[in-house]
C-alpha cells in the first residue's frame, strides 16, 4: 500500500497495517542502511520549528541526510517572519514551493493541521503544545516491536505528566489499538490525562485502564515503563511545579521488584525523573530508542514521498 | 392578547424557549439592522405554556446553525407573499464553524487569524463539540 502524499498530523491518520509497513522499513533500514542511502536524493526536507526541539529536528536532519537527501529550515519563531506575525498558512504555502516534505514543530496546538489544509506536499507534526506527537509514538513502537518481538499483550504504565505530555497522548491512542493491552496511567491529580483522550479510548477500545497516583503500586506487574517528564512551561506557577516535579523520580531501588524484562522508556530529555544509576540497567532502553527514532522517521519520510518503489525492502 | 401585523415576506422564528429570544436578537445582531424586525417575549404557547418569537422582514438568509446552538427546539418558518413557503426545525448541528471558539488556550484557532474554530459535535443533550484541530471538547454556552 503506498502511503505517498499522505499527512501525518495524528497517529490515527494511519491504518494499523500502514504504521506496520512504516516500522517493517525501518527495520530494513536498520538492518541495511547503504540500500537506502540515495533513496531521497534530490528530495528536500523543510523543518519549520517555531519552538526549539534540538533533538526531533536533528533526528529529522539526520534521517533524511542518511538518504542522500537535504535540508533547510528554521528552528526558532523568532529567527524567522513568523515572529512579524505571518500566519501559519502562509508560511506554510512559501515552504511548500521550497520542499518535498515538512515537519512541523509547534507550540499552539493544532497547527500542523491547520498546515496540513495549505500544503501540498506531506505535513509531518513534529509535536504541538501538549497535543500529539505522532513521531515519537512511531518511535515508541518500532523500539517495543525491536525488543518484544511484537507489539500486543501488555501492561503499560505511563507516568509523570499525562495532561500536557503529547508523547503520552499519541502513545496511548495508539497502543490501545493493538491487542489485549492494559495501560497504567500514573500522575499527580492535576496533571492526569484529558478526558477527551480517555474518553476517546474507552469507547473506540477493549482496553484495561487503571488510574492511580502511586508508581510503587503497579511496578511489579508492568511490561512497560514509560516515563515523562514534568515540564516548567507547562505550569502557570512555579509553586506547583515545585512541589510537583519530584513526585515520580525513578531510581535503581525504585526498580528492583519490577519484571527482568520490563522496558524502561522515555522520550527524553529528561531532567530527574530517572535517576542515573538507572541507565546501565538492561532494562533502560531510552538511548537506544533515540536510535530507533532516526530509522523510524527515514521510513515515514521515505514511505510519504513514495521513493520506495524501486527498492526491494523485504 | 397583543397582536403584532403579520410580515409578507421574511421570516418567523418560532417556538423559542422564553427568555432565550432576547440572546437570540442580540446574537443575531438585530439590534443593528435597519429593516423591521418584532421580538415578541412570553406569549402564550400551547407546546411550551410561554415561548418568544422573532420576526424578520425583508430577510431570508438566517444563520440557522446559530439558531440550533442557542435553542435546538426553534422552527423557522419562510413566508413570501404572505404565505408561509417552508417550515423547518433546526436541530443541533453536526458541524460548527466560526460560530464560537475554542476553549483550548493553547489551541492554533485562538492565536492565528487566518483560521476559523471548527468543531464536531460530540455530545448533543449537552451541546459538546470536539475542536477539529487541537482535539479538545467545547460546550457551548450562550
Ligand atoms: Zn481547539
Amino acid at each position: 500500500m503506498s502511503l505517498k502524499g499522505r499527512h501525518l498530523i495524528d497517529p490515527s491518520n494511519f491504518t494499523l497495517a500502514e504504521i506496520d509497513q512504516i516500522l517493517t522499513i525501518a527495520q530494513d533500514m536498520q538492518k541495511e542502511p547503504p540500500k537506502y542511502a540515495e533513496v531521497c536524493k534530490g528530495k528536500i526536507l523543510a523543518t519549520c520549528f517555531y519552538e526549539p526541539s534540538t533533538r526531533t529536528r536533528l533526528s529529522f536532519e539526520s534521517a533524511m541526510l542518511k538518504m542522500g537527501g537535504n535540508v533547510l529550515g528554521f528552528s526558532e519563531a523568532s529567527s524567522s517572519s513568523v515572529s512579524k506575525g505571518e500566519s501559519v498558512a502562509d508560511t506554510v504555502r512559501v515552504m511548500d514551493a521550497y520542499s518535498d516534505i515538512i515537519v512541523m514543530r509547534h507550540n499552539r496546538e493544532g497547527a500542523p493541521k491547520l498546515a496540513s489544509n495549505f500544503s501540498s506536499v506531506p505535513i509531518i507534526n513534529g509535536g504541538d503544545g501538549g497535543h500529539q506527537h505522532p513521531t515519537q509514538t512511531l518511535t515508541d513502537l518500532l523500539t517495543i516491536k525491536n525488543l518484544k518481538g511484537e507489539i500486543k499483550n501488555l501492561k503499560v504504565a505511563l507516568c509523570g505528566d499525562l495532561k500536557y505530555g503529547r508523547t503520552v497522548h499519541s502513545l496511548i491512542k495508539t497502543l490501545a489499538r493493538y491487542e489485549n493491552m492494559s495501560f497504567y496511567l500514573i500522575s499527580p491529580q492535576q496533571l492526569k490525562i484529558p478526558n477527551y483522550i480517555k474518553e476517546y479510548v474507552k469507547s473506540n477500545y477493549n482496553v484495561k485502564i487503571v488510574e492511580t497516583e502511586n508508581l510503587d503500586d503497579v511496578i511489579s506487574e508492568i511490561d512497560i515503563l514509560y516515563m515523562t517528564r514534568i515540564q516548567r512551561e507547562r505550569f502557570f506557577n512555579e509553586e506547583d511545579y515545585v512541589k510537583l516535579k519530584d513526585s515520580y523520580i525513578l531510581t535503581k531501588n525504585k526498580i528492583q521488584s519490577a519484571k527482568e524484562d520490563m522496558l524502561i522508556m522515555h522520550p527524553l530529555p529528561r531532567v530527574n525523573e530517572i535517576y542515573c544509576d538507572v541507565d546501565d540497567d538492561k532494562r533502560a532502553v531510552y538511548f537506544y530508542q533515540a536510535k530507533c527514532g532516526v530509522y523510524v522517521r527515514m521510513s515515514l519520510m521515505a514511505n510519504l514521498l513514495g521513493v520506495l518503489d524501486d527498492v526491494n525492502c523485504k | 392578547m397583543l397582536t403584532v401585523n403579520s410580515i409578507k415576506n421574511g421570516i418567523v422564528i418560532d417556538h423559542i424557549k422564553s427568555g432565550n429570544g432576547l440572546k437570540i436578537f442580540e446574537k443575531l445582531n438585530l439590534t443593528k439592522v435597519d429593516y423591521p424586525v418584532v421580538l415578541l417575549m412570553n406569549v402564550e404557547s400551547d407546546k411550551l405554556e410561554k415561548k418568544d418569537i422573532i420576526k424578520i422582514q425583508d430577510k431570508i438568509d438566517v444563520d440557522l446553525a446559530m439558531l440550533g446552538l442557542i435553542d435546538p427546539n426553534i422552527t423557522v418558518n419562510i413566508i413570501k407573499n404572505g404565505q408561509r413557503i417552508e417550515k423547518r426545525k433546526v436541530g443541533v448541528p453536526q458541524k460548527v464553524k466560526g460560530l464560537f471558539k475554542c476553549s483550548n488556550p493553547r489551541c492554533i484557532s485562538n492565536h492565528d487569524l487566518y483560521v476559523e474554530p471548527s468543531f464536531n459535535l460530540i455530545d448533543e443533550e449537552k451541546v459538546k463539540y470536539q475542536c477539529e484541530y487541537c482535539d479538545d471538547f467545547t460546550e457551548y454556552r450562550i
